[in-house]
Parts: C-alpha cells; sequence; structure tokens
C-alpha cells in the first residue's frame, strides 16, 4: 500500500512504513468508519442523500487544497498562506468578473474570465511563495507566513473591511458550479474526486512524486541523486498555488462573496488533514488518500456534533481536537520503534 | 484635569486662534479590525467620522489604530499613550478582560477614557460610555418571533462568537419568546460568519424536518443560512431575521421580500457617536461624561429606508 520509496532514501523512518504498514494504512480508514458508524447511530438523517452530499460538497475547498498540500509537505515544505490566498483570490476573481460585467454580459465567457483569473493568480502566488522559497533560500515557514498576512491585508483592503459580493444575477447564473451536478453528485465532490484521484496516481506512480518523497526524506541525498530539488520544490508549491484557484471557483458560487474572514483557518485544517492521513510532517512519506480520508473525518466531525445535542456548542473544538489526536495516535502505534 | 483641559480649550478657541501646533489635542481611536462585516461597518463609521471632526476642528487631531487581537490592541493603547501624549481614548475594546488593565492605567494618567460598545470588566474606569442594547438587541428580535409565529412555531437558532455580547443577546431572546408557545429546536455557534452559518444551518436542516423560522441573529449569518434554505428547496421555513442592519438586507425588507421580513438594528455606527461626542467634549464644556446606550430597534418595510446606508460596506 505504500508509496514506492526512492531507493536513495536510507533513512529509517523511510523504511518504517513499509515494515509496519497495518496500523498506519488501517488507523486513519478506522477512525472514518467508527466516525461514521457514531453519525448513523446518533442520527438517522446522518446517512441522508442530502447530508452526506452536504458533507462532501462542503470538504471539498479544504480537499482540494489539502491535495496539494500534500506534495509540499512531502517535499518537506510548508505552506501557511492557503487560507488567505484563498480569499484573496476569491475577492479579486469577484472584482474581475463584476469589473467585466458591463461589458460581457451575464454567460459562460465571463465565468470562464473568473475562472481564468483565478487559476492565474493562484499560480502566480503559488510562484511567488515557492520562488521565494527556492531561489532565496528563506524557510518556507516564514515565507508562507508572510504572504499569510499580505493576502488577509488585501483582501480587506479589497473589500474595504466589508464584504465582495458578486452581482446578483452573475451569481444565479454561476451558482450551479456549487449546487449542480451530473448523475446526482454535485460539481465540487467529482472536481474533489477527480484532483485526489489524479494526485494519488502522481504521488504514487510518477517520477514527480518519488521525487518529492526524495527531497523531503533527504535534501542532500536527493541532490545527488541528480534531483532538481529546486525545481521539484517550487512545482508543489505552484501546484498547490493552482489548486487554491481551483478550490476558490468552487467556493466563489456557493455564497458568491469574500471577506476578510473568507478561509479562515483552512491553512490549518488542511496541514491537520494531511498530517492525520499519515504523511509525515518533517516530510519523506506522502498518501494522497489518506488527505482524503483526514479532510472527511474532520468534516464528519463538525457535521455530527451540529446533528446532536450530545455536548455543549462551546466544547465543539474541544471534541475536533481529541479526533484529531486520537486518529493520529491510532497511526502512529506501530511505529513507536520508528 | 478633564475639566482643565476642556477650559483650556474653550479659552484657546476663544481668546485668540492660535497657531494650532501647541494647542493641538490628538484623540486616539481604538478598534478591532475589520474581520466580519459588522466590524467592517465600524471601521468605515470610524473613518468617516474622524475625517468630518479634522476638517471641522482644526484644533483636534485624531489618531486611528485597527487591532487585529487584544494583544495588538493593548501595545497600539501603549504607544498613542507613549508617542502621541493623546488628550482623549476612544476604545472600542477586543474583549473586556485584557483591556481593562491598559485602559485604567491610561485614565489613572489623566486621559479621557470613552469606551464603546463592548463594557470593561472593572466599572467605573469610563468617563463616557457608548454602546448597543444587547439585551434589548435579543429581546426585540424575540418579540418579533413570538408576533410572527403561532402557538408551537419552531425555530433554529444560529448564535454568535461565544462572548457576553451572544450571551446577553441570546438570554433576551430566550426571555421574550417565555410563554409564547414557540419553541426554540437548537441553538449553534455560527460565529458571526458566512460560511459557518450555511454549514451549521444545513445541518439544522437535515436534522429536523420541520423549521418555521431561523434566528440568524447577524445579517452575516443570514446570507449563509438563506443560501443553505434554498439550495435545500425548503418551503416549510418561512422567515429568516437576521440583526445589525446590512444594507443589502435592509433593501430586502424595504422590498418586501417575504424571507426578510424585519431586521434588528445594532449600529456599527455608535463608533461615530462615540468619537463624535469625545470630541464634543475636548472642544465646547458642554458636560458629556455619563452612559449613552443606542437602542436596538426593529426594522420594518415601513420603516427601513431610514436604516439603509449605500455607502457604508456594511
Amino acid at each position: 500500500m505504500t508509496a514506492p520509496l526512492p531507493a536513495s532514501s536510507p533513512t529509517p523512518a523511510a523504511f518504517a512504513p513499509r515494515r509496519r504498514i497495518s496500523m498506519t494504512v488501517v488507523g486513519p480508514i478506522l477512525a472514518l468508519i467508527l466516525l461514521a458508524a457514531l453519525g448513523a447511530w446518533l442520527n438517522p438523517n446522518f446517512l441522508s442523500a442530502a447530508n452526506i452530499t452536504n458533507v462532501l460538497a462542503r470538504s471539498a475547498f479544504i480537499g482540494i487544497i489539502a491535495v496539494g498540500m500534500t506534495f509540499v509537505i512531502t517535499a518537506g515544505g510548508l505552506d501557511l498562506s492557503v487560507g488567505s490566498m484563498a480569499a484573496f483570490i476569491a475577492g479579486l476573481m469577484i472584482m474581475v468578473m463584476n469589473a467585466a460585467l458591463p461589458s460581457m454580459g451575464v454567460g459562460i465567457p465571463i465565468v470562464l474570465l473568473g475562472m481564468g483569473a483565478a487559476l492565474l493568480a493562484g499560480l502566480l502566488a503559488g510562484l511567488l511563495n515557492g520562488l521565494l522559497i527556492t531561489k532565496l533560500g528563506i524557510e518556507a515557514f516564514i515565507v508562507t507566513l508572510g504572504s499569510m498576512g499580505i493576502y488577509r491585508s488585501l483582501v480587506t483592503w479589497l473589500a474595504d473591511g466589508g464584504t465582495l459580493s458578486l452581482d446578483f444575477q452573475l451569481r444565479s447564473f454561476y451558482q450551479p458550479i456549487y449546487y449542480g451536478g451530473i448523475f446526482g453528485v454535485s460539481w465540487p465532490i467529482v472536481v474533489f474526486g477527480l484532483v485526489a484521484i489524479l494526485g494519488e496516481i502522481v504521488m504514487r506512480s510518477t517520477v514527480f512524486g518519488r521525487w518529492c518523497a526524495a527531497i523531503g526524506s533527504n535534501e542532500q541525498v536527493a541532490k545527488y541523486s541528480s534531483v532538481k530539488v529546486a525545481r521539484v520544490r517550487l512545482a508543489t508549491y505552484v501546484m498547490l498555488g493552482l489548486l487554491v484557484g481551483l478550490a476558490v471557483i468552487m467556493y466563489v458560487p456557493r455564497l458568491g462573496s469574500a471577506s476578510a474572514s473568507t478561509g479562515l483557518l483552512w491553512e490549518l485544517e488542511a496541514i491537520a488533514a494531511v498530517i492525520i492521513g499519515g504523511t509525515l510532517l518533517k516530510g519523506g512519506f506522502g498518501r494522497v488518500w489518506g488527505t482524503v480520508v483526514g479532510v472527511l473525518i474532520l468534516s464528519l466531525i463538525g457535521n455530527i456534533l451540529n446533528l446532536t445535542d450530545l455536548v455543549s456548542p462551546y466544547l465543539n473544538g474541544a471534541i475536533q481536537g481529541l479526533i484529531i489526536v486520537l486518529a493520529v495516535i491510532l497511526q502512529r502505534e506501530g511505529k513507536s520503534g520508528a | 484635569m478633564k475639566r482643565i483641559l476642556a477650559g483650556l480649550c474653550l479659552t484657546t478657541a476663544m481668546s485668540l486662534s492660535a497657531p494650532a501646533f501647541a494647542e493641538t489635542k490628538t484623540v486616539g481611536v481604538s478598534i478591532p479590525a475589520a474581520t466580519h462585516g459588522w466590524a467592517g461597518g465600524m471601521n468605515y463609521f470610524a473613518q468617516e467620522a474622524v475625517k468630518r471632526l479634522e476638517a471641522t476642528y482644526p484644533d483636534l487631531d485624531f489618531v486611528l489604530a485597527t487591532a487585529s487581537d487584544p494583544a495588538k490592541q493593548v501595545n497600539d493603547i501603549e504607544d498613542m499613550v507613549a508617542t502621541r501624549n493623546i488628550s482623549a481614548l476612544v476604545v472600542l475594546p477586543f474583549e473586556s478582560e485584557p483591556l481593562t488593565g491598559p485602559v485604567k492605567a491610561v485614565a489613572d494618567a489623566g486621559v479621557w477614557v470613552t469606551v464603546v460598545d463592548r463594557g470593561l470588566s472593572v466599572e467605573g474606569i469610563e468617563d463616557l460610555y457608548v454602546a448597543g442594547d444587547n439585551p434589548g438587541f435579543g429581546r426585540v428580535a424575540g418579540e418579533f418571533m413570538a408576533k410572527s409565529l403561532p402557538e408551537g412555531g419552531k425555530i433554529v437558532v444560529l448564535r454568535g462568537i461565544p462572548t457576553t455580547i451572544d450571551n446577553e443577546r441570546v438570554e433576551g431572546f430566550q426571555a421574550a419568546l417565555e410563554g409564547s408557545g414557540v419553541e426554540i429546536l437548537a441553538m449553534e455557534h455560527g460565529n458571526w460568519n458566512r460560511d459557518k452559518a450555511f454549514e451549521v444551518t444545513q445541518d439544522f436542516l437535515s436534522k429536523y424536518p420541520q423549521i418555521d423560522a431561523v434566528w440568524a441573529s447577524d445579517d452575516d449569518m443570514s446570507v449563509g443560512a438563506l443560501a443553505a434554505i434554498e439550495a435545500a428547496g425548503r418551503k416549510d421555513v418561512k422567515f429568516v431575521l437576521g440583526g445589525a442592519g446590512m444594507k443589502e438586507m435592509i433593501a430586502r425588507t424595504r422590498d418586501g421580500d417575504a424571507m426578510i421580513p424585519a431586521n434588528v438594528t445594532y449600529p456599527p455606527a455608535m463608533i461615530a457617536t462615540a468619537i463624535e461626542v469625545t470630541a464634543l467634549g475636548l472642544v465646547s464644556s458642554a458636560p458629556v461624561s455619563g452612559r449613552f446606550v443606542i437602542g436596538s430597534v426593529l426594522v420594518t418595510p415601513e420603516n427601513a429606508a431610514q436604516y439603509y446606508y449605500p455607502d457604508s460596506p456594511f
């Protein structure tokens, strides 16, 4: 089940997942199944198609971003800016579409323009993070902490402290991207699924995926094995930026607005999902399907807490934290020697 | 001290149109950053008030600082005292507890202190207190619910960020509903956030087959709740009652939208009231100390037009 490990990576940590595979694989899935069973037991509506659709669709934003984050973390990096980047891109996309409305009118071209703007902005934002990290050699934590503050301020400034709202007619036209779907599966779920499958394939079966793991596991050795470390690392940030743009494309039609509170703490949720899924925070090993399970665990917790009156709403955060830690303990058990 | 200052100012104004340099007084304004719609509106009105007053009173200088957390706000206030030598401080505390000590130190140094909206945890520090009426906000909303729903009506409640403000509102709301026969099915925190309110409302709709109305308690949350109801195609929800008077929602009430039949005010412009009155105290001899509570009013289609501020971001 484990991703193919680079032959040139001799650290014990890299071998650990292969040796004691069972618990790390079963852990997150077990946690997900337990949560789903708990939800179904507590409330019969939990398994209704409408509720499942709600949960999956709202997971899509974080999920799409978390898939990109898996690559960044696997390659030994980190990106704290994705939440505010999403808010900034959402604001930008709304402004571009509103500005083009008088000349283009409501229609498919203007939606495509907005989507193009979002992807382009994501690409540039990712490129900027990546270049600062690889070319100038600044710590990823510091670079992205800085850009996190910058994007959050920029969106507040663009919105003049308030909320940027998509023109009402435009919003009605664009709305089916979030609420509509194909064969009864809504678009955000379809896109999330595709991104996850592609991510899994890239991580597991391509040279790029192996390079990421090699760099994260030991940068020096990767370099001597003629892996273009800087370029691969840059690519992970650009890819993450693009995926943030894609997530925004799914997010904007939901409420048609962006404000300073958009995407708040998404970066931490995405990182938490990646780690719950079994990717090593220090890099060297990544698992995209695990990330998907992690994202689902996180949104299920919120959903179940809302569907039941089990605990005081004041304690929601505590329950969430508890389950995150438990999910990680469950899978680390077998690896204590590593 | 304050009297003396006010007196000095009056003398200056009357006797000599002095080279404003020496006699210029500085008013510090410290408010939370625009992290949600209401705060955005509050920031807007603070800037407008400062702009207007600087033009009106050449002798007054203003320094406006926005803080993203309580610690930053404490730093802002300390900087204002240390480097700008402020004569008056208008502060909307991020949180009551952490700001009480620092603001008390400012007041002890003889600076006029105006506290807005969130009271400090020790009484008697501020010279002027300007606030919205949180229990009243809940009560007005509760009375509207009781009046608009039949006995046995079922509602769900979206609460704000867990704070004293939210508690006072919810208590007022519950008290107003008592004996009306309207049943609160569930309450959950939507954190005055559109996305969170959207998700919580979706889950409420999954959980309860019959909901007659939603008290969103804030217009940002109304936006999320309305989107969730619309997406679920639920016809049983008759209306959503928000609050704080976001201009888009006020416009919908004004235009007779049945889903938004009313609103309850909690004007972000109260910061402007506080700044204006503080400035008045500095430049005139009019007594301005005390408490100024701005009541929460029910906005209906009939009176909505007068609560619509097209230029405000909120």
